[in-house]
């Protein structure tokens, strides 16, 4: 359990009610079992308005207890105040004169909670408890917010990092050509020429694979939804890499019912078969072989299963195989690109049908992946 | 790529160890022109059997590679061995993590066992006074 310490200001012309409530509130330790926090109270005191507002705007505060009828002005106008300023604060409005109208007023003008005079500690302990999970839930809010915008920030450094390398490697083998480094023979050049294309046909892929998962995201792709047959897709899934393959000696085989018909986007499914199938060719040996496996799974939904015989992983590769830019390095891996999100795309789209991806593997033997779609895509677009 | 260093180093061995093919590559051209031999491995792994196998000249090693400290583990090997050997090493790590180091002091020098440290963006002139200044012709 964490304890969290709440800053709270209460403001009364009245030195015994600042005192006992400062006293209550001080010695108070809230237990809030369901959110696994005990909260306790920092207590300082203002004697009028004109003191509480200099408090308030000097530091930052998370509840305040308002009496409604100070000397310079009423607790009204210093809500309205507190408004005007921007000052984010929980109020508690305390008053003698419990009138429906000042309740109603209060809380048009910001006040959180209401509390009548003369209150007994427990009455004030209860109130206070409430206006706590508020500023709880709004401190936590604060926190996955940031939380969100740091993931943010070193998804593009790491970006920025990504695509930096490649443009740098394309800069110097213009450079070698500009500067005639080679010598004269044009055909010297075919190799850094032909190189700087694939570093840009990489950084190409890369940010098509960044735009779909940023659509991904943001849940702006458009999805057309409709029967489709998974073996159809599957089939024209492992053409788009029969020759990749049949360079590298690699043979193909589908096994799968002669159809298998399901609620889906088919582009969609284009992406999953096509990063599931690229994967298993360029990660495999040469003459091995990649195993596809089409099954219904139960209610109507299918088990995509992509096995190859590559150069499979170590348990503490797979751990982190699903990061964003993550790509396995090593003596094995060496010269094989890739943008590193086709695993990250792969998976949010396979909870867009409320499924998931599975991996399984062995150094030197192979890779399993198995993709579960359930029938009924959620998401769907109205 | 400057002209005019051609065969400055003749004789000399340079150990480059990048597992980005294309800089290591680029690397080996330019230093083949000033006149270097160059031994190129294009991971930590093959770098650690190289520095185990030789005494160059001068090293330039890509910071991270399988690991994050890859070039640093290489550097302080081929240092252990050979402490008068040139260590150069190649990193983009400082302008993505804001997380800054050099060479410039002896202490860093001790702490990070390199005499240089460059971006990763390569700048061949750059380079070229680095070896002047640290390899005898």
């Amino acid at each position: 359990m964490t304890v969290e310490t709440l800053r709270v200001l209460i403001v009364d012309d009245e030195p015994g009610m600042r005192q006992g409530a400062s006293r209550v509130l001080s010695r108070h330790a809230q237990t809030l079992p369901d959110l696994d926090v005990e909260v306790r109270f920092a207590v300082e005191t203002a004697a009028d308005a004109a003191e509480a507002l200099a408090r308030l705007t000097a530091a930052p505060w998370d509840l305040l207890l308002l009496d409604y009828k100070l000397p310079d002005r009423t607790g009204l106008e210093v809500l309205d105040e507190i408004r005007t300023r921007g000052i984010d604060v929980v109020t508690v409005m305390v008053t003698a004169y419990a009138s429906l109208e000042v309740a109603v007023s209060a809380t048009k003008n910001g006040a959180f909670d209401f509390l009548a005079k003369p209150f007994t500690p427990d009455e004030l302990k209860t109130v206070v408890e409430k206006a706590a999970r508020t500023v709880l839930a709004h401190r936590r809010a604060l926190a996955l917010a940031e939380e969100k915008r740091q993931v943010r920030f070193q998804f593009i450094r790491v970006l920025a990092h990504e695509l930096k390398a490649p443009l740098g490697v394309v800069d110097s083998y213009l450079r070698m050509v500009q500067d005639r480094a080679l010598g004269d023979e044009l055909a010297a050049y075919d190799r850094p020429v032909e190189r700087a294309l694939v570093r840009i046909d990489g950084m190409r892929r890369m940010i098509v694979d960044l735009l779909d998962l940023t659509r991904l995201e943001s849940g702006q792709k458009r999805r057309d939804l409709a029967t489709v047959d998974v073996v159809e897709e599957a089939r024209s899934g492992l053409e788009g890499v029969t020759a990749a393959a049949a360079d590298r000696g690699i043979a193909l085989e589908l096994h799968a019912p002669a159809t298998l018909p399901m609620q889906a986007d088919r582009g969609e499914l284009g992406i999953i078969f096509n990063n599931l199938l690229t994967n298993a060719v360029k990660y495999n040996r040469d003459g091995g072989r990649v195993d596809l496996t089409v099954r219904p799974a139960g209610d109507g939904g299918v088990e995509l299963e992509v096995r190859d015989t590559g150069v499979g992983m170590a348990p503490a590769d797979v751990a982190r195989l699903f990061g964003e830019f993550v790509r396995i390095k090593n003596e094995k891996t060496k010269g094989i690109e890739g943008s590193g999100l086709g695993l990250s795309i792969m998976r949010k789209l396979a909870e867009l049908y409320g499924g998931s991806v599975a991996v399984a593997s062995e150094p030197d033997v192979g890779t399993t992946f198995t993709v579960t779609l359930a029938a009924a895509p959620q998401g769907t677009e109205p | 790529m400057t002209a005019g260093h051609e065969h400055d180093y003749a004789g000399r061995t340079a150990l480059v160890v990048d597992d980005d093919p294309d800089v290591l590559e680029q690397i080996r051209l330019f230093l083949e022109r000033l006149g270097f031999r160059v031994l190129a491995g294009e991971s930590q792994a093959e770098g650690e059997a190289l520095v185990d196998g030789a005494v160059p000249d001068l090293c330039i090693f890509d910071l991270m590679m399988e690991n994050n400290d890859s070039g640093f583990v290489l550097s302080h090997r081929m240092k252990k061995k050979s402490p008068q050997t040139p260590v150069i090493l190649v990193t983009g790590v400082a302008h993505e993590t804001g997380y800054t180091f050099d060479a410039a002091t002896a202490e860093m020098r001790r702490w990070v066992k390199a005499d240089a440290v460059l971006d990763k963006d390569i700048r061949f002139e750059q380079l070229a006074a680095e070896i002047a200044r640290l390899v005898q012709q």
